[in-house]
């Protein structure tokens, strides 16, 4: 293989790319060297099996992948600015719409629900870490490894190019040769390993690791959103993992499982792709709804309405988003019968949803609202998704749906699902639980105002589409005719307000790293109503002192409160026992990164030597003994004393 | 904890030894065993089971009574699920697709409402 095979050439903006990760590596490595903080990366962060910092960098990837696919989004929005633009060819337009595309939702809205989950969900519960700490730290790098993976796709080899959707036969190897499909495939491959993975981490966390007296339904409710979607990625993600694997079993070695020749079924890959796919919508809109529900109460500062309600939605919603998938191809033609059936499964799917949308009214009836910045984006869902839930309704229509399928109407549908859904609740969560991952509040001005220009620009770029869609601009065309001008280019103006927006709240968090006081109570909002907020600000590595005696309803904190009680009575103390940090997690999953990268471009003999090496690793952690170390009673106190202000010799 | 269990780790490597084994027989079968295409499935069927049956009863504790009922929870949810799956699919993909562009009759088998279905079935490809 030639080097220019190798290396993507002829491009000057995949030229800039390249100068710009050049740039940014050999900044991180000089800063790095420079500091001396090597030894600090690898000890404090690579190793590390602690729940909250493997959710910060569960976020940190989020964040740089939402800016990797921000990028991508308005280069398309400018490619279409103008009729009969020539900023990107047809060619790296597809690219860049399926790069766009499954890194959102892979990279992006995946590892920021699942980092908030990690930092806040133990906490919630009054759990010390996860269940499995190592199996925490495996998914993660499995996560970083598979983005990385998807993400060097378009230096070298070339970026895949068939939608995030993939659809055979047009991503088979006869009409896709070369890496760019492998890149999609394996990629997703190795950071499903670590979704499944803490899917099962998750469940089993909250179903056996919750203080005593938290039963379940007395757990906020962005536990149970979080058990419910462990539900969804442990039955949802196996349905793509081996349709995955099929299709790299199709591309590498020559199988006829979605190929158009040898008896292949294309549309199979249809079918099982959305039989995950639609469960996956769920997947990264559950936890949203949970996070609004949380900072919904605290800041109307009222019980949440219809607890049992809520979670009853979220499992009857969690149940039927297995069975509403072929809304997704009721034109490939199944036929009348089969669409009638899964068109009134996709209505009745909006009926829980509703019942949500009322609880989070009710919850702000007639209460005392204050309005911080988690709030405004809370606030901000409910009209804005409702928006996204009725053109769903109208979509899951299946005789209306052959006029609005594949068409800017159904971009503009999931747009306004999955960015006031996933996106707002993102940020609403990061700014609320922002205190408890980092020991300082953003500040309230600078998220003012990313919000306001986040939210309008939103709605100045896809309320548009919906119209473009009615006229008939069809959804992946890399032009537009003159007829479509003037709704395509109100479009592209708000997609680079959102993109201000965005910029905004990076400033914001730079800008309050330097300047926010540190000096804060473990209550940080003073509103809080569940057990995270009863620890100390920053949260100490063992989360809690001690536990909670008198739990009696949902609102933990609210309890304590009354009773007086905290998570330090020092009466209660013991040693704590904490599992070791270990790079274990981080090698095996680099060696598999090796091992998929060759497979990548079917250098069999590099990838069989990776799965070994990878099955070595398996072998050793096996044999590992580790038991741990104990914190013991007097650094707790002396820890415990300290972070509340309880000595006079406080800094 | 597993390590209690006087069985540990022989049970684990038995059966560790038995998945293997048994999927390479599934892959033989079907690869080269060269027996007609009903006896291969019914073949795999037979090997998926006992594959099943060896992982509840070596790996997953499927006898030991937890303080849980978790494992017969999971079993019965993912039976569920994969009956949705399987049923599901079959159900779907029962319009009679098969590749047989020849003498621009698409339709292999008889599926009910064929008309319909042979008009769009075009869209179907150039629309992805
Ligand atoms: C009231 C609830 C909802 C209904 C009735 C609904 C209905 C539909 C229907 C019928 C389609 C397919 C339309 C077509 O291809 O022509 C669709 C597409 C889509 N929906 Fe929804 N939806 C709902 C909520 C959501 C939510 C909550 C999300 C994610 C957070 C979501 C994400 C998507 C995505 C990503 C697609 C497009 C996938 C693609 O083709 O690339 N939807 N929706
Ligand atoms: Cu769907």
């Amino acid at each position: 293989m030639q080097l220019d095979e190798f290396f993507v050439t002829g491009e000057p903006l995949i030229y800039a790319g390249m100068v710009a990760i050049a740039v940014v590596s050999a900044a991180i490595v000089f800063l790095l060297t420079y500091f001396k903080k090597w030894k600090w990366l690898w000890q404090e962060w690579l190793t590390t099996v602690d729940h909250k910092k493997i959710g910060v960098m569960y976020i940190l990837v989020a964040l740089a992948m939402i800016f990797r696919a921000g990028v991508d989004a308005l280069m398309m929005r400018l490619q279409l600015a103008f009729p009969d633009m020539n900023f990107l060819n047809s060619q790296h337009y597809n690219e860049v719409f399926t790069t766009h595309g499954t890194i959102m939702i892979f990279f992006v809205a995946m590892p920021f629900l699942i980092g908030l989950m990690n930092v806040v969900v133990p906490l919630q519960i009054g759990a010390r870490d996860f269940a499995f700490p190592y199996v925490n730290a495996l998914s993660f790098w499995s996560l970083f490894f598979g983005a990385m993976l998807f993400n060097i796709s378009f230096v070298i080899g070339g970026a895949p190019d068939t939608g995030w959707t993939n659809y055979a036969p047009q991503a088979g190897a006869v009409l896709n040769p070369g890496p760019g499909i492998n890149f999609y495939l394996l990629g997703l491959q190795l950071s499903g390993i670590g979704t499944l993975a803490t899917g099962i981490n998750l469940m089993v966390t909250i179903l056996r690791m919750r203080a005593p007296g938290i039963t379940l339904f007395k757990m906020p409710i962005f536990s149970w959103s979080t058990l419910i979607t462990s539900f969804i990625i442990v039955f949802a993600f196996p349905i793509l993992t081996v349709a995955l694997a099929l299709m790299t079993v199709d591309r590498i070695f020559g199988s006829h499982f979605f190929t158009l020749a040898g008896e292949g079924l294309p549309m199979m890959w249809a079918n099982l792709f959305w039989l995950w796919g639609h469960p996956e919508v769920y997947i990264v809109i559950l936890p949203a709804f949970g996070i609004f529900s949380e900072i919904i109460a605290t800041f109307a500062r009222k019980q949440l309405f219809g607890y049992k309600t809520m979670v009853w939605a979220i499992i009857l919603i969690a149940g039927l988003s297995f069975v509403v998938w072929v809304h997704h191809f009721f034109t490939m033609g199944a036929g009348a019968f089969v669409n009638s059936i899964f068109s009134i499964t996709t209505m009745a799917i909006a009926v829980p949803t509703g019942v949500k949308i009322f609880n989070w009214l009710a919850t702000l009836y007639k209460s005392k609202i204050i309005f911080p910045v988690p709030m405004l984006w809370s606030l901000a869902f409910i009209p804005s998704f409702t928006i996204g839930g009725v053109t769903g309704v109208m979509l899951g229509m299946a005789a209306a749906d052959y006029q609005y399928h594949n068409t800017y109407f159904l971009v503009s549908h999931f747009h306004y699902v999955l960015i006031p859904g996933t996106v707002f609740a993102s940020f609403a969560g990061l700014v609320f639980w922002y205190p408890k991952l980092f020991g300082h509040k953003l500040n309230e001005k600078i998220g003012k105002w990313a919000f306001w220009l986040f939210l309008i620009g939103f709605h100045v770029c896809f309320f548009p589409q919906y119209f473009l869609g009615l006229d008939g601009m069809a959804r992946r065309v890399f032009t537009v005719g003159p007829e479509w001008f003037t709704l395509n280019f109100i479009s592209t103006v708000g997609a680079f307000t959102m993109g201000l927006g965005f910029m905004v709240f990076v400033f914001g968090v730079i800008y309050s790293f330097r300047y926010s006081t540190r000096d804060l109570p473990g209550d940080d909002w003073q509103y809080g109503r569940t057990l995270e907020w009863a620890t100390p600000t920053p949260v100490p590595k063992y989360n809690f002192a001690t536990l909670p005696e008198n739990v009696r309803t949902h609102d933990t904190l609210i309890d304590m409160k009354e009773d007086g009680e905290t998570t330090f009575d020092e009466k209660k103390l013991e040693s704590i026992h904490m599992p070791s940090y270990t790079g274990q997690p981080f090698i095996m999953m680099a060696i598999l990164f090796f091992a998929s990268f060759a497979l990548v471009f079917e250098w069999i003999t590099l990838a069989v030597i990776g799965l070994i090496a990878t099955i070595v690793m398996m072998f050793i952690r096996s044999f590992d003994y580790d038991e741990g170390y104990h914190i013991e009673v007097d650094e707790l106190r002396e820890n415990e004393r300290r972070a509340r202000g309880l000595d006079d010799d406080r800094e | 904890m597993a390590k209690n269990n006087k069985n540990y780790p022989i049970n684990h490597i038995v059966g560790f030894a038995l998945s293997i084994i048994l999927t390479i027989v599934a892959a033989w079968t079907a690869l080269s065993s060269g027996l007609p295409t009903m006896w291969i499935i019914i073949a795999i069927m037979v090997l998926a089971v006992i594959q099943a049956g060896i992982q509840l009863f070596m790996f997953m504790h499927i006898t030991e009574s937890g303080a849980t009922n978790a494992p017969w929870n999971m079993i019965i949810h993912s039976a569920v699920i994969a009956s949705i799956v399987i049923a599901g699919s079959l159900f779907t993909m029962s319009f009679g697709f098969t590749h047989d562009h020849g003498g621009g009759d698409h339709e292999g088998g008889s599926a009910p409402g064929e008309e319909e279905q042979q008009d769009t079935e075009h869209d179907g490809h150039e629309g992805h």
